[in-house]
């Protein structure tokens, strides 16, 4: 409250200090320990102005982690990097001014009404116009008429988009969503990523972490991270290209059985049940076929060339992961 | 029931809270407390020297009530001593006391005592009818001893200083102002920030362009305010409900707040740096506030307890605020007689500050 209310001092980076060339955040190496446990291992990546960057991988993964490096929260225990042309290290206050930046847990205010929890919001970052901005802000959300509700009792849908709103109060060009959606109903889900594109499109660099596949498919970017290592990196068509798989859906009334013998084969790579339906992975579509031959014979089960899902490929790349490094 | 034995051993703070905090109140009350403060520090001013003068002295050493810190000071040192609570009595010896006694007038002493704490002066003072029998004793022999028949050849005049009524009232009500915001400041920081840490909205604090130490400054401020209104209150109902006297100067006074309130916020923020959620802040409170209440000499006189306690009693910004408090509020003291009692606040103060900047993470480190 008061904190807001005095003045700073600390000098402002002149604009040729930002990145003009077209990457927002590039790190190169970052990497953090609590106690024994590295928990980012020497991440590096670079992500575009402009673009949708969306960060996967497990739980416990460093998603987070990552995130709060990247935006000078956390002090990385090596590595360097940029964020926005600014150090990550030495130059946090600057990366905060210009970064909005979303937490994975609800960071508002419960016990404030949600033009409280802007405003306060808006006092942190010093921001002048403050009343305007706000009321634009609602305006934008559709909360107008609802402002003087307390944020604790919103819906989980409202209150990430509240959050949003909160996080783009000072106009920042890059946006750090950490897991936005969880918890939040398809439809909501749906608009607040119609929301995120419209932000893309103005020009505003958003780098998300989810685990849902169907918000994957809808980034320009992919990174996926398990036990604190970048695996795999790309659009996500390239993605799936790059793995190598072919798949060949099989649907019949019991598959489930079926989903045990198939795997074993050592042609298959990977089996995945959706419902009463297989999808069948592998990496060498001459022997897939030959292995699934008997099986596409069969009067009980119907069978189809199938697209590879990201979904597939993110487990096999963890199930690799796992193999290696654990 | 399984379970919150289990989730109490993983909680190591609350664990060593619940073992710890009743083994501290064991030893306080069963070692530290004690409602017959004696060694007294007494002071003695002599106008005339002599035998009698000498007896005297090593009665009052001899008993079990006082202690001479200094047998020939003026009267001017004598009042000093006694407003910064270095001397818990004064005994004034007048010029011609000999002659007087010796031709059977039973003269008077002045001991003058310190009472704002009735408590600790009471015991001493009711045994000072028999020392005056027995202090004498020796010297009035032969030729004078019919002055020594079953009355005292002398007679006290004891003059009970800033509370001649020995009103408990008014050591306790200053000092509840001091317990009171004790309690309230520490609690009330170290829950406002392990709160915000708790609930995930220090993340959110962090992230945007206000410093650390602003984000404590806001948290703060309030509670100072909320620091002077409660002080207000008490002074209120001590001067309209309790009709405790106010001598010194209010302003003084305020500034002596300041110094507290600041001295127990720090601590309040080094406990909240320290405990990871809202309940080990609340322990920390208590675990705090416990020794606080109990060896500052609120709930029982300060020189009733061993050495030990007061030392520790000496560290605890409480015990110097209930000096300062009753120093200005009963005795009207100046700076000059309140500073020996502020810097022990300020160094407390730097030393807390120290370990809380030390620990309190700038980044989520
Ligand atoms: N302050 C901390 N102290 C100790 N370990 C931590 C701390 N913060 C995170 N970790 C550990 O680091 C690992 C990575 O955590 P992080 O929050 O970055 O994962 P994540 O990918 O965001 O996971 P999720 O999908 O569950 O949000 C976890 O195993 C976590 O337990
Ligand atoms: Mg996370």
């Amino acid at each position: 409250m008061i904190a807001a209310a005095m003045t700073r001092t600390e000098p402002v980076a002149t604009s040729e200090a930002a990145a003009d060339d077209g990457i927002v955040i590039d790190v190169q190496g970052l990497t953090k320990r609590y106690g024994n446990k590295t928990v980012v291992d020497q991440l590096s990546m670079r992500v575009n102005r402009g673009e949708i960057y969306g960060f996967l991988g497990p739980n416990g993964s460093g998603k987070t982690t990552s995130i709060r490096m990247m935006c000078g929260l956390l002090t990385p225990d090596a590595g360097s990097g940029h964020t926005l042309g600014f150090d990550v290290v030495r130059e946090a206050a600057q990366i905060k001014r210009r970064v909005g930046y979303m937490t994975q847990k609800f960071g508002l205010y419960d016990d404030l009404s949600i033009r409280e929890n802007l405003d306060f919001v808006a006092r942190m970052y010093s921001m002048d116009r403050r009343r305007q901005r706000v009321d634009d802000a609602l305006e934008r959300l559709g909360l107008a008429s609802r402002q003087t509700q307390l944020a604790g009792k919103l819906s989980g849908g409202w209150k990430q988009r509240m959050a949003l709103a909160a996080c783009m109060l000072h106009e920042p060009e890059l946006l750090l969503l950490d897991e936005p959606t969880a918890g939040v109903d398809p439809s909501a889900r749906r608009d607040f990523w119609d929301e995120i594109h419209q932000l893309a499109a103005e020009g505003i660099t958003v780098l998300v972490s989810t685990h849902y596949m169907d918000e994957a498919e809808r980034c320009h970017r992919l990174g996926y991270i398990a036990y604190g290592k970048l695996l795999a990196m790309g659009t996500p068509g390239e993605l799936v290209e790059r793995s190598g798989f072919v798949t060949r859906n099989f649907s019949g009334a019991d598959v489930g059985a079926l989903s045990h013998e198939l795997e074993a084969l050592p042609a298959v790579t990977m089996v995945t049940r959706f419902g009463n339906t297989l999808h069948v992975n592998g990496q060498d579509e001459a022997a897939l076929d030959a292995a699934l031959a008997p099986y596409r014979a069969r009067d009980d089960l119907h069978w189809e060339t199938g697209k590879p899902s990201l979904e597939d490929v993110f487990i096999h790349l963890m199930r690799q992961a796992t193999d290696n490094f654990s | 029931m399984l379970k919150e034995f289990i989730q109490l051993r993983r909680d190591r703070l609350t664990f060593a809270m619940m073992i710890g905090i009743p083994i501290i109140q064991m030893a306080l009350f069963g070692f530290a407390i004690n409602g017959d403060p004696k060694y007294l520090p007494t002071v003695i001013v002599a106008h005339e020297q002599g035998t009698y003068t000498r007896s005297l002295v090593r009665a009052l050493e001899n008993s079990d009530y006082f202690r001479v810190v200094a047998s020939d000071v003026t009267d001017a040192q004598a009042d000093r001593m006694l407003a910064q609570g270095q001397a818990q009595f004064a005994l004034t010896i007048p010029a011609g006391f000999a002659r007087a006694l010796e031709r059977g007038e039973r003269p008077a002493l002045l001991l003058e005592a310190d009472a704002t704490d009735p408590g600790a002066t009471g015991p001493a003072l009711g045994s000072v009818q028999q020392l005056a029998i027995s202090a004498l004793a020796h010297d009035l022999k032969g030729t004078l001893a019919h002055l020594q028949p079953d009355a005292p050849a002398f007679e006290w005049r004891i003059q009970k200083r800033y509370n001649p009524d020995g009103i408990t009232q008014y050591n306790i009500v200053p000092g509840l102002m001091g317990v009171i915001l004790t309690m309230t400041l520490i609690m009330m920081t170290g829950l406002g920030i392990t709160r915000e840490v708790e609930r995930g909205t220090m993340e959110n604090l962090l992230a945007t362009p206000v410093r650390p130490l602003e984000v404590m400054v806001g948290k703060i401020a309030p509670y100072i305010i909320i620091g002077y209104v409660q002080v207000l209150v008490i002074l209120l109902a001590a001067r309209y409900v309790f009709d405790v006297p106010f001598a010194g100067s209010f302003m003084l006074l305020m500034l002596c707040v300041l110094v507290f309130i600041a001295a127990n916020l720090t601590v309040g923020i080094t406990m909240s740096s320290m405990a990871r959620n809202q309940t080990q802040a609340m322990q920390m409170t208590f675990f705090f506030f416990l020794p606080s209440i109990l060896l500052s000499g609120f709930m029982f006189p300060f020189r009733g307890m061993p050495d030990w306690a007061q030392w520790i009693g000496e560290v605890l910004p409480l015990t110097h605020f209930l000096r300062l408090i009753r120093g200005v509020m009963l005795k009207g003291n100046g700076l000059p007689d309140l500073w020996p009692e502020i810097w022990p606040l300020l160094l407390f103060m730097l030393a807390v500050m120290l370990v809380g900047l030390k620990r309190f993470r700038r980044t989520l480190d």
